[in-house]
């Protein structure tokens, strides 16, 4: 970085090469964290990363906090998978989730008494793991022919396909058999299966799951970062950048989409397969479009293509809506956020002051206009219990008929926040208060006690937010098209 | 070398070439001229495989190659640039170079995500070829750009690192569309020389499509006209350039004869 580019010719092949040197660092913070960026490497990062997570099974023996970080090693095999076949190779794969709900199934119907069959681990998860390779072949056969939108189309109808097979197999007659027989228990899902057998225990708790996932996760993980970075990784990304190109080079382009697809699918079945296993049971709604949306958002939040990225999306996306169900957190959380996004949006001091001497003077009218209006009501003992409410009480309004004015706020956020981003600059700083003031009411009064739509809120709100402010995703790299 | 035998492509109603015949001999260098539209790179795209002719054979070293698939005719000694450059621009320019020796590589996922000596070897060789080929356009494609994005290049050193990406699937026969297109004049005599290089230290038999009439002059043993998807003249530069129906096709009909 220090090196002096001053003395090279404008316009020159190496002016034009350097100029990522001539750009100023960035001043404060920023310019910290880029230069941390740049300085540690990827090997730093991922055994960092390995590191908290044996301490984290070490130390942490908290049964509800190691349930929730097994489920993102779960989470994460599967943005891993995804971000081979989308990020890497491109392709637009909505049935993704069936090879995972596949190799669920699979491991319920080789272990437990819905078949009578109780195979050894060792057996039956290489056995799920090359049955699901092989649905990936065959998924792939009619999509090598496909790109974008279509195999999209095509891949999605095989995901509801599967959705529909498992529910519909509870009654299945057999020729020559009069009575019908239950293979997948439909809606009733499978119960009651096997715990893992490996390595001469039976894994009977959350902790022994989690230490087979993070041995899993590391393999994996450095499996995918060496293929990525070598002749099979190189090939799929000449796909994704140009697929005539990559032909006439000699590459077999078809070959590659079918072992991205087959590829993909062996980690969602084993993923499968080790869910299934922590769960003690299956159930089809597990495996339907809402994980499919929560693994491409994770995806596409972290940065496509990116591993890091993938890691990070899969971080937020499967630990977040475990602290939103927590009102307490979920609360702080939605503070901290908006005084922040205040605090950026006033760029100084001074600004973030007003706006938030405003917020709070506002709050003291409304109150007082919904009180003689005798509109309010006292706060109920389970919403004023977490240390937030217990002080916003005396600010906030509480109406007596929250569903309905919480709906109405909603309404009203969305037409200010809409209205905000085309207002005139001089009207802007006018409504920021009024857009925090229905916020936090919106917040408090109607989204913390129904959590899990606050969740698909959030995550849409994230979502539209970054595809704003940076479409190629939080560790992507901006992709060039055309130059 | 790579021969075409009455080689006709039909769009619907349009006919690309029509009854084409050529021969490109090895070790010569072949420059296919005519104006826009005259099935040119159309050509191409029926010599790589990206079209199959609607009738005729395309013949390499004797045997027939036409209407496979573009990476089995490249796997056989044809490799080629295009006329809009499609480099994979997201990615270094040195893995533009090395992605291409796929074809001649054997490392699979699991000796790669094992991290096997032999992948690890291969992957050295590979590296140690691509930095070879981009050095062969001297100072122009080394050092600190390898781990440059592709995006970020002059369009002439697109130009040459396209050529460099097809030089890393060992062809036998080169087709270049327009290799000299957008250059300025010093870049289009260094291109003329790396052409004639290419041949020399290479040995490859070359087919190059170019408007560039300096740079036909300077590297070709044979020139052919096509107008219309017809052949209208082949012979040596001077002889193709005064020909009749080579200046009517570019200057308008009529036009060989007012002189």
């Amino acid at each position: 970085m220090s090196e002096d580019t001053s003395k090279l010719g404008i316009g020159t092949d190496e002016w034009v090469a350097q100029h990522e040197k001539r750009l100023q660092r960035r001043a404060g913070l920023p310019g910290v964290i880029d230069l941390l960026n740049q300085r540690v490497s990827n090997r730093v990062r991922y055994s960092v990363l390995a590191l908290v997570a044996i301490f984290f099974g070490l130390f942490v023996h908290n049964l509800y906090l190691l349930r929730i970080a097994s489920n993102l090693g779960v989470f994460l095999m599967m943005t891993l998978g995804i971000n081979i076949v989308m990020g890497f190779a491109g392709l637009l794969d909505l049935g993704f989730v069936a090879f995972y709900g596949f190799g669920a199934y699979a491991y319920a119907l080789t272990s437990s008494s819905q078949l009578n069959q109780h195979w050894p681990t060792y057996l039956s998860v290489p056995a799920i793991v090359i049955v699901t390779a092989f649905l990936g072949y065959l998924v792939s056969l009619p999509s090598r022919r496909l790109f974008g939108d279509y195999l999209a189309i095509v891949t999605l109808f095989f995901g509801q396909i599967f959705i529909q097979l498992v529910l519909s197999s509870d009654s299945i007659t057999f020729p020559g058999h009069t009575d019908s027989t239950d293979i997948t228990g439909g809606s009733n899902g499978i119960p009651g299966l096997d715990p893992f057998r490996l390595f001469g225990r039976a894994f009977k708790s959350t902790t022994d799951y989690y230490w087979l996932l993070v041995v899993v996760l590391t393999l994996l993980l450095i499996a995918i970062v060496r293929i990525d970075r070598t002749r099979v990784g190189r090939a799929w990304r000449t796909i994704r950048e140009d697929t005539l190109a990559s032909q006439s080079m000699g590459i077999k382009v078809n070959n590659l989409k079918t072992l991205a697809f087959v590829v993909g699918a062996a980690i969602a079945g084993l993923a499968g397969a080790i869910f299934a296993g922590i769960q003690d049971a299956v159930f089809i709604n597990g495996f339907d479009i809402p994980l499919l949306t929560l693994i491409y958002a994770a995806v596409i939040l972290g940065g496509s293509g990116s591993i890091p990225g993938s890691i990070i999306g899969a971080f937020v996306m499967s630990v977040l809506p475990e602290i939103l169900r927590v009102q307490n957190y979920s609360e702080f959380l939605f503070l901290a956020v908006l005084l922040v996004t205040i605090a950026v949006i006033g760029k100084n001091l001074k600004k973030f002051a007003i706006n938030i001497g405003a917020l709070v003077v506002i709050g003291y009218p409304v109150k007082a206009l919904f009180y003689l209006s005798h509109l309010t009501t006292t706060p109920t003992k389970v919403w004023a219990i977490a240390p937030v409410s217990k002080v916003l009480q005396y600010w906030l309004v509480l109406p007596a008929n929250r569903i309905v004015w919480g709906n109405m706020a909603f309404i009203a956020l969305i037409a200010l926040v809409a209205y905000y981003s085309i207002a005139h600059e001089a009207i802007k700083p006018w409504l920021l208060p009024f857009i925090a003031y229905i916020a936090i009411f919106l917040w408090e009064d109607r989204l913390v006690a129904d959590a899990s739509t606050t969740r698909q809120l959030i995550i849409g709100a994230m979502l539209v937010v970054m595809m704003i402010v940076r479409p190629q995703g939080f560790l992507g790299k901006a992709r060039v098209e055309v130059l | 070398m790579l021969e075409l035998k009455k080689v006709s492509m039909q769009f619907d109603a349009l006919k690309s070439l029509t009854e084409l015949d050529l021969t490109v001999n090895k070790g010569e260098i072949v420059s296919v001229i005519g104006p826009n539209g005259a099935g040119k790179t159309t050509l191409f795209n029926v010599v790589t495989g990206i079209y199959t002719p609607t009738s005729g054979e395309v013949l390499l070293n004797g045997k027939s190659i036409a209407g496979q698939d573009p990476a089995d005719v490249n796997r056989l000694g044809i490799a080629r640039t295009f006329q809009n450059v499609r480099l994979f621009l997201n990615m270094s320019v040195i893995e533009n170079v090395m992605s291409a020796t796929y074809a001649r590589t054997k490392s699979n996922i699991f000796s790669s995500a094992l991290g096997l000596p032999s992948s690890r070897r291969e992957e050295r060789a590979v590296r140690e070829k691509a930095e070879e080929l981009l050095n062969f356009f001297g100072s122009r494609l080394t050092g600190y750009r390898w781990d440059q994005p592709a995006y970020s290049l002059s369009y002439a050193n697109r130009r040459r690192l396209e050529i460099a990406r097809a030089l890393a699937t060992n062809p036998k026969v080169l087709l270049l569309d327009e290799p000299a297109a957008g250059m300025n004049p010093k870049e289009t005599q260094e291109i003329t020389d790396v052409i004639g290089r290419l041949r020399a230290e290479k040995e490859l038999t070359i087919l190059v499509i170019e408007h560039d009439m300096h740079v036909v002059e300077g590297i070709s043993d044979r020139v052919i006209a096509l107008d219309h998807g017809v052949k209208i003249a082949e012979g040596d530069f001077d002889s193709v350039a005064t020909h009749p129906d080579v200046v009517d096709a570019y200057l308008g009909k009529g036009s060989a004869d007012r002189k």
